[in-house]
């Protein structure tokens, strides 16, 4: 099989891989995202402020749940976030384990850990608000189960892709994880809908009309774009922060081996680095 | 077949595999993933007297009796309904806040030899509608929903109504 692939290998290897590969490129990835991450961290905040001013001071309570419905403002863009975080990190361990996408390792790596603060996020502010609202901190129905499910698997994930000294063997475990997890997205998505739960069933995916309000609805879709984008910044920030420290890494490694191999000239060039 | 073509079939396989494999449990465990039993259910098939479950339904209107113990304790009989069938309840304690009548509820308890359910817990249970209050006092007045009914009227008749026009 091998044999079969190497001479088209041996070929034009950037076209083969297609416009996956053009941004594996790691200097070509922080030249573009420098470029962007400013801009993106600048509309993150400004639609951050403007959708929890709306929420908090500008829309109205609800009626039976007064001025406690205005944690569905964090709750509910925490919740999109775990669940669309964690297709990201599925997605993103395809990409490392069939195409061996050399940046797709280093962004499920950093991706885990903002997965897990947003979904630790879902369930404190869920925890808050249910005891109130239902008479209760925690029950476990189907959607609560599932969330905290997914919760240990963001964990698990953070955890798992850093338990090895091979980073390349840690990374190839993880993405087995999150891919073996992922049967719990749709799990999450329609617990409230297979079994009878204590938590209510969707209000803005539902089928017929969303079952809030324009003056609820508005502010929670701005919430959820402000909070959406604050999580790409972050996570894209830490990737590229990431990126810089493999580079550093492989930089000293080179410098080391060539200390080794050539003891008497590469010791000033040693100081120099 | 490619390296690449190759791992991708035996990701596609392992992910046919666990999926249908997650499928059919949950499947097999439908009947234990169930966080609470209607009164249809219970009619269906009765527990057993001595075993606690969880019944949830809608607090029937005009069904809420309001008591005061002899220690002091308040006490509440109601009935939880699912259109087709309904059960009493007995709960002494203090009452979630959203409890009303025609609010979903979900009770922890034994059903007694007399079919009253006697519970020991009592969480209210929120439907997926939100409204400002000037809306749904609108539609309190214009006779469109009665909440101790059951739940709103379609959202699309009122998620887009101008609190400011109908309200104060």
């Amino acid at each position: 099989m091998d044999t079969a692939d190497a001479p088209p290998l041996a070929g034009p290897a950037p076209a083969r891989g297609g416009s996956l590969h053009r941004f594996a490129n790691p200097g070509r990835f922080l030249r573009l995202t420098g470029r962007l991450l400013p801009w993106l961290s600048a509309a993150a905040l400004l639609v951050l402020a403007v959708g929890v001013a709306w929420g908090l001071f500008f829309s109205p309570p609800d009626w039976q749940q007064g001025e406690t419905v205005r944690l569905l403002y964090i709750h509910v863009p925490m919740a999109w976030l775990a669940m669309g975080g964690y297709v990201g990190l599925a997605i993103g361990s395809v990409l490392a384990l069939v195409w061996r996408h050399p940046l797709a390792d280093l962004a499920c790596r950093e991706l885990s850990p903002v997965g897990a603060l947003v979904t630790a996020l879902c369930l404190a502010t869920g925890s808050l608000w249910g005891r109130p609202m239902w008479g209760t901190w925690w029950v476990w129905d189907a959607r609560l189960t599932s969330v905290l499910v997914l919760f240990f698997l963001w964990l698990g994930h953070a955890a798992l892709v850093r338990a090895f000294d091979d980073q390349e063997r840690g990374a190839r475990m993880g993405a087995i994880l999150a891919l073996i997890g992922a049967v719990n997205v749709p799990v999450v998505k329609f617990s409230v809908d297979w079994w009878n739960t204590l938590h209510q069933p969707a209000s803005v995916t539902r089928i017929n009309a969303p079952g809030l309000h324009v003056d609820i609805l508005y502010p929670l879709l701005v919430c959820a774009l402000g909070f959406t984008l604050a999580f790409a910044a972050l996570v894209l920030a830490r990737v590229r922060a990431a990126v810089m420290e493999r580079r550093i890494r492989t930089l000293q490694l080179a410098a080391a081996r060539r200390a080794d191999s050539h003891p008497m000239t590469a010791a000033p060039k040693g100081a120099e680095v | 077949m490619t390296k690449k073509r190759r791992r991708m079939w035996v990701l596609l396989l392992c992910g046919l595999g666990l999926g249908s494999a997650t499928a059919l449990t949950l499947t097999a465990f439908q009947d234990n993933l169930v966080f609470f039993r209607s009164p249809s259910d219970i009619a269906a098939a009765a527990p057993a007297p001595d075993r606690a479950f969880r019944l949830g339904g809608l607090v029937e209107a005009g069904s809420v009796q309001r008591e005061t113990g002899a220690d002091g304790r308040p006490t509440a009989r109601f009935t939880v309904t699912d259109g087709a069938h309904a059960v009493h309840v007995t709960y002494t304690g203090v009452l979630p806040d959203l409890f009303r009548e025609g609010q979903g509820v979900v009770t922890l308890g034994k059903l007694g030899p007399d079919g009253v359910f006697r519970a020991s817990e009592v969480l209210a249970r929120h439907d997926e509608t939100y409204m400002p209050p000037e809306v749904a006092d609108a539609l309190k007045r214009s006779g469109h929903w009665n909440p101790s009914q059951g739940a709103a009227p379609p959202a699309s008749s009122w998620n887009t109504l101008e609190p400011r026009r109908d309200g104060s």
